[in-house]
């Protein structure tokens, strides 16, 4: 019993990570429509920072996160003017294939910047864990990890639906060309959810860091990609399916490598996503939207 | 030179005549030696890439349905071909028949794959077909990692390692057995049997199946189905069947790629048809143009040699392909751009009015 507590706490918390980046993926594609695969080498990006402030300029934990959370704002921002701003008229594919040159891009200036070897990256949460909860092997960064996600998701969902820029969001997500018509300016809006989404994916690379704490060019690429998955899995676009879906995958996750075979893990996590979507095309909590003729 | 008057046949020989021609010059330039040793040894991948964007542009381009994860149907094509090709040597079989026979295997496997994916697949659409593809894609990498399979004289011994702790010694093979795939350091030390000539040879016949069938009724219900489904449906044509059909078609000429891939390197894990091999080739389709053979083979062809070429820049040559990238599709997608350019060219008359 122990022991599976024990799996069920590190599935929960690497779903929460999954969840925070899927938040951030979900967030943009409700509103820009696109697959942003640049999100997860964001994440590697967050981490560097946060492991340059703390090794090399000796800042404290805090500020080494606040600090990437603010180059990756300022990079999410700036990715989306230059890159994807010009080609907002453009077809879907156009856009993917950009991304995919934006995380080419982000990996092989991270390479340049920080070199290929990985860094260790020292866990930035460190505090004794309350005994009841230290029977379980229950470690402060999932605790940490599991919070975060629950604050940010409620956060978002208060942001969304009640203040004036998140329901600026909804509007653009649902009708962009009948939301510029109601005087909302909706290239700043799709810059402030890029730059919400960024900011997520800084903290999610701490944590991830934190978590597992080899970091080198590639480590966002296969969380970006689970996250995804995570947020299709959930319904892609929406707030409260990102969370479910991440939090879901990283539980499965969890006890397919520990009860079937850790080398087929991913595969069983994509499995259950092709079952999910073949049941529920719209994913957990999405919206299906019948086809007009 | 009657049936050239058509201009769709015309533009279908014109594509003929350039892979021949490409075909003889570096033929002529591989006899004399011609060559850099750099480019010499990817002749074969070039070769294979390039009918893996013809064929993943059958899917992408004419049946409008976004693959990423092609790269497992050339993983299939590869390791069944080469399993074939090792037994068949091992059985003391001619090189080039060993090398036409298991292209011919890997591209059977790779469409019976597709086919038992494509059920599920196709029920879906848009992003949600592309993370499927992408998970089946993950799946079939991670399955052929825990596959390990060797040759003796009773036929085939298969371990599959679930639990990770199977190796070589598993298979129980007889001395003088051969372990083809090891399991996560995927098959080694194999003889390569791939030539230029057969990767030629392959492009061709990708060409020829491909275009032909863009042409047929076939093709326009395929066509039909990506432009507007809906439509397509109420005249009669089958969607399921005719996408289908181009998954299929498609799915084989990867498993034939991956077969001529296979065949030239002595050492092939699976993590080499990964994720990004399939977006690799889903750049080389859109960059060429969506449903334009042609330009898949140019593109394929280009952008392997360009990361090559880039040699000089050395560190910096991924970040210059990643820059190149995005300022290409910005610069041919970007409205404000495309006006831009379009002020510098004259304009015809017709055209000029219609702009009005």
């Amino acid at each position: 019993m122990t022991v599976f507590i024990q799996y069920l706490v590190n599935g929960l918390s690497m779903g929460s990570v999954y969840a925070i980046i899927a938040l951030g993926y979900t967030m943009v594609y409700g509103i820009a429509k696109m697959l942003n695969f640049a999100h997860g080498d964001v994440i590697m990006v967050g981490a560097y920072v946060s492991f340059c402030a703390t090794s090399y300029l000796g800042l404290p934990g805090w500020l080494s996160v606040v600090l990437s959370v603010v180059v990756c704002t300022v990079l999410g921002v700036l990715v989306e003017g230059l890159a994807y701003r010009p080609l907002r008229a453009a077809g879907p594919l156009a856009v993917l294939i950009t991304a995919i040159g934006v995380s080419y891009f982000l990996q092989n200036a991270a390479q340049l910047l920080w070199g290929a070897t990985p860094k260790n990256f020292t866990s930035l949460v460190r505090f004794p864990v309350p005994p009841f909860l230290a029977q379980f092997n229950v470690s402060a960064v999932s605790l940490v990890t599991i919070l975060a996600c629950i604050l940010i998701m409620v956060v978002l969902m208060w942001f969304t639906s009640k203040s004036k820029m998140g329901k600026a969001m909804r509007a653009c997500s649902e009708d962009k060309a009948a939301a510029q018509l109601m005087g909302i300016n909706v290239n700043r809006t799709i810059s402030m959810t890029f730059a919400i989404g960024s900011a997520l994916a800084a903290i999610a690379g701490v944590l991830l860091c934190s978590y597992s704490p080899v970091l080198q060019p590639t480590t966002g690429a296969m969380p970006g990609i689970k996250a995804f998955t995570a947020a299709v899995f959930g319904g892609i676009g929406s707030i409260p399916g990102a969370f479910v879906g991440g939090v879901l995958l990283g539980i499965i996750e969890a006890m397919a490598q520990a009860y079937i075979s850790t080398s087929l893990a991913n595969s069983i996590v994509f499995a259950v996503l092709i079952v999910v979507l073949l049941v529920k095309p719209a994913g957990l909590l999405g919206k299906y939207v019948p086809e007009k003729v | 030179m009657n049936f050239l008057k058509n201009k769709q046949t015309r533009s279908d020989f014109i594509t003929y005549g350039l892979v021949i021609v490409a075909f003889l010059v570096v033929f002529f330039m591989q006899a004399n030696h011609m060559i850099p040793r750099m480019f010499a040894g990817q002749l074969v991948p070039i070769t294979a890439y390039i009918v893996m964007a013809i064929s993943l542009n059958l899917v992408v381009g004419v049946a409008g349905d976004l693959s990423l994860g092609h790269a497992g149907f050339m993983s299939i094509g590869a390791y069944t071909g080469i399993v074939t090709a090792v037994s068949m040597q091992a059985a003391g079989a001619p090189q080039t028949l060993a090398l036409v026979v298991s292209i011919v295997v890997g591209a059977v496997f790779a469409a019976i794959a597709g086919f038992i994916i494509g059920i599920p697949v196709l029920r879906l659409r848009g992003d949600y077909l592309a993370i499927v593809t992408l998970a089946f894609g993950e799946i079939i990498k991670e399955v052929v990692t825990c596959l390990i399979v060797g040759v003796d004289a009773h036929g085939l011994h298969v371990v599959f390692n679930l639990r990770g702790n199977a190796t070589v010694n598993d298979l129980h093979l007889m001395d003088n057995g051969i372990a083809i795939i090891k399991g996560a350091q995927g098959a080694s030390g194999v003889s390569t049997y791939s030539t230029f000539v057969a990767g030629f040879v392959l492009i061709m016949i990708a060409l020829v199946v491909v275009l032909n069938l863009v042409r047929s009724r076939t093709g326009r219900a395929i066509e039909a189905v990506r432009d507007n489904r809906i439509a397509a449906e109420s005249v009669g044509i089958s969607v399921t069947k005719y996408r289908m059909i181009a998954f299929v078609v498609s799915a084989a000429l990867a498993g034939a790629a991956g077969a001529l891939f296979g065949g030239n390197f002595s050492q092939l894990s699976a993590t080499k048809f990964d994720f990004n091999t399939s977006i690799l080739i889903l750049v080389f389709v859109v960059l060429g143009g969506l449903g334009n053979m042609r330009g898949s083979v140019i593109a394929a062809a280009v952008l392997t040699i360009l990361p090559e070429a880039l040699r000089e820049f050395s560190d910096y040559r991924m970040l210059v392909y990643a820059i190149v990238l995005i300022l290409v599709m910005i610069c041919t997608n970007s409205p404000q751009i495309q006006g831009f350019i379009a002020r510098f060219k004259p304009k015809k008359k017709g055209e000029a009015e219609a702009n009005v």
